[in-house]
Order: C-alpha cells, then structure tokens, then sequence
C-alpha cells in the first residue's frame, strides 16, 4: 500500500522535475516568443483562422496592454482607478490625427510604430495631470478623480468641432495587424514586469502595504506616484492607439465609463497585483464574452452574475496577488515562494 | 433676474434628487466602509416599478411611490444579504467589484423584459403658476417638498432614534459595538433599506420629472451622485445632501449660463478644484493614517 503510494508520488515527483526543468530553462521562453511571432505573421498571410477569429485574437491583445497597465496603478499601488478608458482616448485621438492629418499619406503605414508612441506619449501627459492629486488624496477621493478625467476627456472631445465632436473620427486606417499587436502586448508585459520588479517596483508595493510607512522609509513616494501614473497611462495609451486603428472608428462615445468598469472587471476577474493575472482576466473575460454570443442579451446578464460568484468564493480573483513563473525575473523565484509561505499579504485594499 | 431664479428652481429640483441618490452611497459607506455601486440601477429599478406600477397597476402617486421605496428597500437588503454579508471579511475591493457586477446584473436584466425606452405616464398634476415672471409647475414643487420631507426624515432617524444612534455606533467601530448588544446584522439590514429606498424615491421623483426610463439611465446618475456623495464628504449625511445640491446647481447654472455641452466639463473641473483645497469634501473630517 504504501510502496504505491511512494510509487505514484516518486512518479509525480519525476514529472513535475522534467517540468520544471523544462520551464526553467532560459531559452524556453524566447523560443516560445518566436514561434508566437512567427505565428502572428503567418496567421494572417494564410488565413489559418477566420477573420472573425483574428479579430478577436487582436481585441484580447489590447485588452491585455489596457488590464496590465490598470493593475499596475489598481492592484500594485493599490489606489483605485477607475478611469482608463479616458487615457485610452487620449492615446487613441493623439494616434488617429496624427495619421488621419499630419502623416504624409505613403508614409503612413511606415510611420505606424512611431503613432503609436506618440499616442502612449500623449497618454502618459496626461496621466502626470491626474498623479498630482494623488499626492493629497487617496482611497475613493481619488477613485473620484480618475473618474472625473475620465468625464473630462470624454466631454473635452465632444467640444472640440475640429476632431470631430460628439460624431468622433470615422475612416482611420486600419493599421493595426497581429504582429503588431503581438509585438506591443508583448513589451508591454515586458516593460511593465521589469518595472515591477525594479526598486521603483518594490517602493510601490511599499506605497500599497502602507504609504507613511514607505515614506518614513525613505521612498519617495511623489516620484513612484508619478512613475507609476505615467507608466500605467503610457501603456494605455499605446492600447488606444492600437484599439483606434484596429476598430477604425473612435468617437467620444467608445471611451465612456462603461469601458473603463470593463478593464476594472477584467483586472479584479484575473486578480490585483499579478501581471500573469492581468493576461488571464483580459483572454477570460474577452473570449467569454463571445463564445456567450449565442445567448444574445442573456450573456450580459450571465457574466456579471458569474463575476459576483467568483468573488464570492475567490475574492482575490484568479490569480490574486500570485504570479505565474515566466513573470517573475528567475533568480526572485525561490525567496518568493520562501516568503510568501510564511505570510500572505493581509489587505490589499487601497486604504486600510 | 427672473431667467436666474427660474434656473434655480430648476437647480432645486435636480439637486434634490442627486441629494437623495447620495444618501445612499452615503450612509451604506458610513456603516459598511464600502462604496455600493450598485445603487445608481437601484434607481434605476426604483423608475421602472414606477413606470410598471403605474402602467399596469394604475395606481396614483402615493401608492405607487410607497410600493417603489418598499419593493426596492426590499431588493436592497436581499442584495446585500446574498452577495455583501460574505465579503464582509474580504479585501474592500472584492466588495466593490461585487457591487460594480450587481450593477450590470441588474441593468442587463431590466434590458431584457424592457429592450426600448419606456414612456412613464404622468401621476402627479402638473398646474403651472407666474409668479413675477417665474414659471413653477406643481411638479418641481412636489419634488423639492417631498425629497427635502425625506431628507429631514432621514436626519431625524439618523440623530435623533436609537436605530440612528446603532448606526452611527456601528460605522464608529465594528468590533466592540456588537458585544454591547446591537444587533449589527439588522441595523446593516435596515441601512441598506433606507437607503436604497431613498435611491427608489428619486427613481420615481425622476421618473415624474423626465418621462422616460431606459435599463442605463442609473449609470451617469449614479456616478454623479456618487461624486455630489464625495463632494459633501463621504459617510456624513448632512454632506450628501449640500453636496446633491451643489452638483444641481452647478449643472444647471452652466448649462443656463454657457453652451451646454460644456457642462460636463466645467462641473467635473470644479470638482477637481475642490477636491484639490478640501481634499475630504466639504464635510468630511480628515482621517488621520497611521503607521
């Protein structure tokens, strides 16, 4: 009996050593991202898929840029934004006009990655404006703010006649492909868990444990404010832009506060402070989304239900302040795993 | 003069109802320390039980109003007993994302019954008098009248009852309060049915005053009040209510005095200015942290 079971565990054991192994050989994961470029070019080319399908691929993509640059501000630094969607809008005007007035129209498609950039640099100017409160309030009074640029941007655009108003930009090229978003979404994690796991990283997740405290330790909690509020806008930003193109269409209307609750939903689905966690709520919460599409109204009815059930049993999300191996830079692996035995973060509520 | 009084009366009006809406948000926070987002589609469920009581049942107003704040009261405590009470122990932000998936819950399935815009028939009687100049419809002054009734209602049973003293005891410390005999559970229970009754009679209030309820017509205006609820001060009643009306006047003098469009903006901005000298609203205390 017990010779069985020292069998089947020893065999576990062999099984989860090859793994492991596996998983943690240096060149697993550049390969894996290779073959996933690869994959993005030839998708396309060859119609592997149906174009429905691809569309939806790409969507989760930018899904996942817009849920991991939310978490970084609503799950790491633990403040409570609730107004994304408003540097999406921002990003996604700055790229649009950039290609729809100011680019030569040849140059275009050439000039995409630099639209890009510009939109996430436009985004990001925006997100010092809505840091400098943040020095003062926080919990729901910042919860506010971010709310209220979200209103802001929104009704700032309607007002503007020459962008469009309240009938947005219609006709953008679509030059948003799936190598591209592959491209983006993948730097954008990567960028964001160097980020995270950089000393500015760590005096973030001081600010969420307890800010005076951080303070008092000597972090200089304006700037990783600031650092984090730019980071975070940058990237959505940069999602807008990718969305604006893609979608072809953007108008005030898209970036209301229903999109921005959608990220939120997205980002506490996967769980807070996990950027792994951010991947997996934006493909959960997309792909459901249409695979649901059968039941016509019923599924907006069916997901909110479903999202009040995982919480009620997993009020930490999916992956709830875990993270899974790939985000984590390697040699951090065993002291995490060492601590996190000893002690799980109590509260990651905004204000204790 | 008489354009600006006029706006006034106007401004009264919404500010009243915004006022309401943020008693809500106001007094589940003080007690539970958690923002109920779910609260502006109360409202929303609060108009259509007007819009359906008064189509089907053909009730006139004051029956179809108490049958409202009862019906919603009701769905408010049912909520927060099934989805709430468990997460009481969870991380805040589980509650309020719980809160944001009851919201859409109940705006996708009011959507179902109800895919169009609904047209509520009028209950009240609407006379219009001239006074200088000024026009009063019988309908503003009902609603003014009745929500401030409600509101100093509320600030009698808040201050001056002792289910009002449980409350106020319950949001000073959760821990001890119970061991001295208050049974936390029902004055929570009876919290959330005020309040959320409060959101049903501006739903019906609303429903009076602009004739048409869609499923989405909580979600702008319960932003809103949620934010008039953080301009008084979160937690205070007295706070909700200075801060509903501030929100109604500066809407309505903006859009009264300046393109329309820019209400919006000039509001939203004004809020931040606010919040930037009196980072706790205009009631509200500042909470010392500490370390």
């Amino acid at each position: 009996m017990s010779t069985q079971k020292n069998q089947k565990s020893s065999w576990r054991n062999i099984l989860k050593q090859r793994w492991d192994t596996l998983m943690n050989n240096r060149w697993i994961l550049p390969v894996l991202l290779g073959i996933g470029f690869l994959l993005s070019f030839l998708i396309p080319r060859f119609n592997l898929l149906n174009p429905y399908v691809q569309l939806i691929m790409m969507y989760v993509g930018i899904n996942i840029i817009m849920t991991t640059s939310l978490n970084l501000i609503n799950g790491y630094m633990g403040e409570f934004s609730v107004g994304h969607a408003g540097f999406m809008a921002v990003g996604a005007y700055a790229a649009a006009l950039l290609t729809m007035y100011v680019w030569p129209a040849h140059l275009v498609s050439w000039l995409f990655p630099v639209t890009v950039i510009v939109g996430g640099i436009a985004a990001a100017l925006a997100g010092m404006i809505v840091a400098i409160p943040s020095f003062r309030t926080r919990g729901d009074y910042l919860a506010i703010v971010t709310l209220a640029f979200n209103m802001i941007v929104k009704s700032v655009i309607e007002n503007i006649e020459a962008i469009g108003g309240p009938r947005g930009i219609p006709g953008i090229d679509k030059l948003t492909t799936m190598p591209w978003v592959f491209f983006w979404t993948i730097l954008a994690l990567w960028v964001m868990r160097n980020f995270m796991y950089s000393n500015y990283g760590r005096g973030v997740l001081s600010i969420r444990e307890d800010e005076i405290a951080s303070d008092l330790m000597s972090v200089n909690t304006r700037q990783v404010k600031v650092l984090v509020f730019l980071v975070s806008s940058f990237f959505a930003g940069i999602g807008g832009a990718l969305f604006g193109h893609l979608l072809q269409f953007i108008s005030p209307r898209v970036f209301d506060i229903i999109k921005s609750t959608d990220f939120l939903i997205m980002v506490y689905l996967g769980g807070i402070g996990s950027i792994a966690g951010s991947v997996l709520g934006a493909t959960i919460y997309t792909v459901l989304l249409e695979l649901l599409r059968p039941l016509q109204v019923w599924r907006f009815v069916l997901m909110p239900l479903m999202l009040v059930f995982l919480m009620l049993y997993r009020p930490r999300g999916i992956m709830g302040l875990r993270e899974l191996r790939w985000f984590i830079p390697g040699y951090e692996l065993l002291a995490t795993r060492r601590v996190r035995k000893d002690k799980e973060v109590a509260d990651a509520a905004p204000s204790s | 003069m008489t354009y600006f009084l006029q706006q006034s009366l106007n401004a009264l009006q919404l500010g009243s109802i915004y006022a309401l809406i943020a008693l809500g948000y106001t007094m589940v926070y003080g007690i539970l320390r958690m923002i109920n987002f779910a609260h502006g589609d109360l409202f929303m469920v609060g108009a259509f039980f007007c819009f359906i009581i008064a189509t089907f049942g053909k009730l006139t107003f004051v029956p179809t109003l108490l049958l409202s704040m009862f019906g919603v009261g009701l769905l408010g405590v049912t909520i927060e007993r099934l989805a709430y009470k468990p997460l009481r122990k969870a991380p805040r932000v589980s509650a309020v994302i719980t809160a944001l998936g009851v919201g859409i819950f109940l705006e996708n399935l009011t959507l179902v019954f109800f895919p169009y815009p609904q047209h509520v028939p009028s209950l009240l009687p609407n006379i219009t008098w001239t006074i200088g100049g000024v026009t009063i419809s019988s309908l503003q002054v009902i609603i003014i009248l009745l929500s401030v009734g409600l509101m100093l209602l509320l600030d009698y049973i808040v201050r001056r009852t002792m289910v009002g003293m449980a409350m106020r005891a319950i949001s000073w410390d959760k821990v001890i309060v119970p061991l001295m005999g208050v049974p936390v559970n029902l004055v929570i229970s009876i919290t959330f049915f005020i309040g959320t009754s409060l959101g049903a009679a501006a739903g019906v209030m609303y429903s009076q005053a602009f004739p048409v309820v869609d499923p989405y017509m909580g979600i702008l205006i319960g932003w809103k009040a949620f934010i008039s609820a953080v301009v008084g001060g979160i937690g205070n009643v007295r706070g909700a209510m200075i801060g509903g009306f501030i929100l109604g006047a500066v809407e309505i003098m903006v859009a009264a005095f300046l393109p329309s469009t820019y209400r919006d903006f000039v509001a939203f901005t004004l809020l931040l200015v606010l919040l930037i000298f009196r980072p706790y609203g205009i009631l509200g205390k500042p909470q010392p942290q500490k370390v």
